[in-house]
């Protein structure tokens, strides 16, 4: 089993999965946030991967792939971000990146670079399980676990190929749209939850417009098995992005807000 | 070959959210595209609005001058000054006969924007369209017809402001809106279905062309050139071409040349990469990150091209060549004053081209021009350049 699956297997309640940028606001500022999101208890850290066009993505991570690629990040300095993070500590990296980066970098390369620089899994947020066939292979073969994506329109044909193809646990995207922090957590998430669950026995994490702890106490009696927040974590570097000492503090007070919440 | 293929190129690489949406238009598109009902009223539209067919004009003057028989095939004569309505009237009746409730579409130059527009208002639905700022900017006359046919205009301020970041927005406004609103694409990109169905609306012109070479001449052209941007109108008049021994050259944004790196020519210059939901050649740095393009013609200005272009180019088929911003631009004079048809700055390209080639060419050779839009659009920016040369 990998250090993702360990992960929900040994915790009584739902997981937190902290999404970063890579050299976002900048490579030392990454760094900080990152290792201020695993000492307030993160229970899996998502880094993304910048690039020139996030189609799946709002604005707030949007201007976050911006800032990364002026800053000159590159898939190589992509690869050492990681490696970096490895070192810090054991929590579970989940590389989160766009096709034409590992079409461009070779679908076997880039997940042997993935391993060696300590991920524990990928999602390739526009490869569909139908385009992902050689994603899937390389990372069986080289014991990553391959997440994938279910939206409210996910049709019950689909989701049986999408439950076949993935490992790790299953990305559930409380609505239809793109990444960033609403008001309102979707009433569909719930929803979403009761369709898939008696589907799969892979843990469901619900991400896609979560920023608030009632959102995350929602998801939790609602059944999920982990909560994915991105853009509000993401809004906090940008917004400290001149302040290291500052942004580690806003971090750890939001992670632990929302880990209370989920320890209910 | 996978669904949605043309060899390795094409395919849906998109995010889940728009799964549903592609499978529900490639249903409505096979169901539609056969449907009686479906056809004759697009038939209608199209020779009782739209103004088809439209004329395979000899050009005399020109033909004397470079030594061979050149027709232009006039896209510049549909309504809207551009061959973009033949596509958009397909869809949005598609979306119609769907029940959409909403039109939304990603505009460069603005031609698709108002082709939308036109569409939109004839068939009352209502459109959004995408526009980066920097072409809102360029490009205000086009802002203002589609404002006047009742269009919304939204700006997009994201990457670089241009076309590829209007299409990311229109992209990311469908994972939102996919019950009732369809993303009217304006060329042959974007994943399956929308390069078949672009070329099926968009191959009236070469079967017209066809038709009308054959009345006129008895015989096939030797040769077709079309400009390629994202590639729509080269794709509708070459696909009827296939299947014969036509020469098919498709003419791309040399910019201020391939070696100055400032260029739209993802096919002769770019190498097989992913963007806006398919694989296909695509302008790209080392790391796969989309380069931005420069070309005088907004609508060649795109990092992409539709991923059928992209077999074509691999199998020999389609010869694909650029020609640069000043060529083009004396082109765009050239027509102008030698046969009184002033054409866009895109399809200038394909004028260029042939004026290259004119030297290999016999008396007796027949090529065809997609004279794929007029070139009114372009002269507040042609006047510009000129001023400033001078």
């Amino acid at each position: 089993m990998t250090r993702i699956g360990e992960v929900f297997q040994t915790l009584d309640r739902p997981a937190f999965i902290a999404y970063l940028v890579a050299g976002d606001p900048d490579r030392v500022g990454f760094l900080t946030a990152a290792r201020a999101v695993i000492e307030a208890g993160a229970d899996i850290l998502e880094i993304g991967m910048p690039f020139s066009d996030p189609v799946a993505d709002g604005p707030t991570i949007q201007r976050a792939h911006t800032r990364a690629l002026e800053g000159g990040m590159t898939v190589d300095g992509f690869f050492e971000a990681v490696g970096e993070v490895r070192k810090l500590s054991e929590t579970p990296i989940l590389l989160m990146v766009y096709c034409n980066t590992v079409h461009h970098r070779g679908v076997e390369r880039f997940y042997r670079e993935a391993l060696a620089a300590g991920a524990d899994g990928v999602l390739v947020v526009d490869m569909p399980p139908e385009e992902g066939e050689r994603a899937v292979r390389a990372a069986r073969e080289n014991g990553l676990d391959q997440i994938f994506l279910v939206a409210p329109s996910t049709s019950d044909r689909r989701l049986g190929g999408i439950v076949e193809s993935a490992s790790g646990f299953l990305y559930l995207a409380s609505l239809l749209g793109v990444t960033g922090a609403r008001e309102q957590l979707s009433d569909e998430a719930g929803t979403l939850i009761r369709r898939v669950r008696p589907r799969t026995r892979l843990p469901l994490a619900v991400g896609f417009g979560i920023s608030r702890p009632e959102h995350a106490a929602a998801l939790r009696d609602a059944g999920a098995d982990g909560v994915i927040v991105g853009s509000a974590l993401v809004k906090l570097v940008e917004e400290h992005a001149r302040d290291p000492v500052q942004m580690a503090r806003e971090i750890k007070g939001f992670v632990a807000g929302m880990r209370g919440a989920l320890e209910g | 070959m996978k669904k949605g293929r043309f060899g390795d190129f094409g395919g849906q690489f998109v995010s889940e959210a728009l799964m549903g949406a592609l499978s529900e238009l490639e249903e409505a598109f096979q169901r539609y595209g056969n449907d009686p009902a479906f056809l004759s009223t697009l038939e209608s539209c199209l020779a009782e609005f739209a103004g088809r067919p439209t004329p395979l004009t000899f050009c005399r003057n020109l033909s004397q001058d470079l030594g061979c028989r050149v027709y232009l095939k006039r896209e510049d004569l549909l309504h809207g000054g551009a061959h973009k309505l033949n596509n958009t009237l397909g869809q949005a009746l598609l979306a119609k006969f769907m029940g959409k409730k909403r039109l939304i579409a990603e505009t460069g130059a603005g031609q698709h924007g108002v082709a939308t527009a036109i569409a939109g208002a004839v068939l009352g639905l209502p459109v959004e369209v995408y526009m980066g700022e920097v072409d809102i900017e360029r490009q205000h006359p086009n802002v203002f017809r589609m404002e006047l046919m009742g269009a919304k205009v939204i700006p997009v301020s994201s990457g670089t402001r241009t076309l590829k970041d209007a299409v990311n927005e229109a992209l990311r406004d469908w994972a939102a809106s996919v019950g009732e609103t369809h993303y009217l694409l304006g060329s042959v990109v974007g994943p399956h279905p929308f390069p078949l169905m672009v070329r099926t609306f968009q191959s009236v012109i070469g079967r017209e062309a066809r038709t009308q070479i054959l009345e006129k001449e008895g015989r096939l052209p030797d040769a077709v050139l079309a400009c390629v941007g994202g590639g729509s109108n080269a794709i509708g008049i070459f696909h009827p071409f296939l299947q014969d021994g036509v020469r098919l050259i498709g003419v791309e944004a040399g910019g201020e040349g391939i070696d100055s790196g400032r260029h739209g020519a993802s096919l002769c210059a770019g190498s097989p990469g992913i963007l806006h939901g398919a694989l296909s050649y695509l302008l790209q740095d080392s790391d796969g990150q989309v380069l931005s393009t420069h070309s005088v013609a907004a609508g060649l200005d795109y990092p992409g091209v539709g991923p059928e272009h992209s077999m074509l180019k691999d199998t020999g088929r389609v010869e694909y060549v650029s020609v640069t911003d000043r060529e083009a631009l004396e082109a765009f004079a050239l027509l102008s004053r030698k046969e009184g048809i002033i054409p866009a700055l895109e399809s200038a390209h394909a004028i260029a081209r042939l004026v290259k080639m004119a030297g290999e060419l016999g008396r007796d050779d027949i090529v065809v021009v997609n004279l794929s839009g007029r070139g009114d659009k372009d002269l507040t920016e042609v006047a510009r350049l000129q001023g400033g040369a001078g």
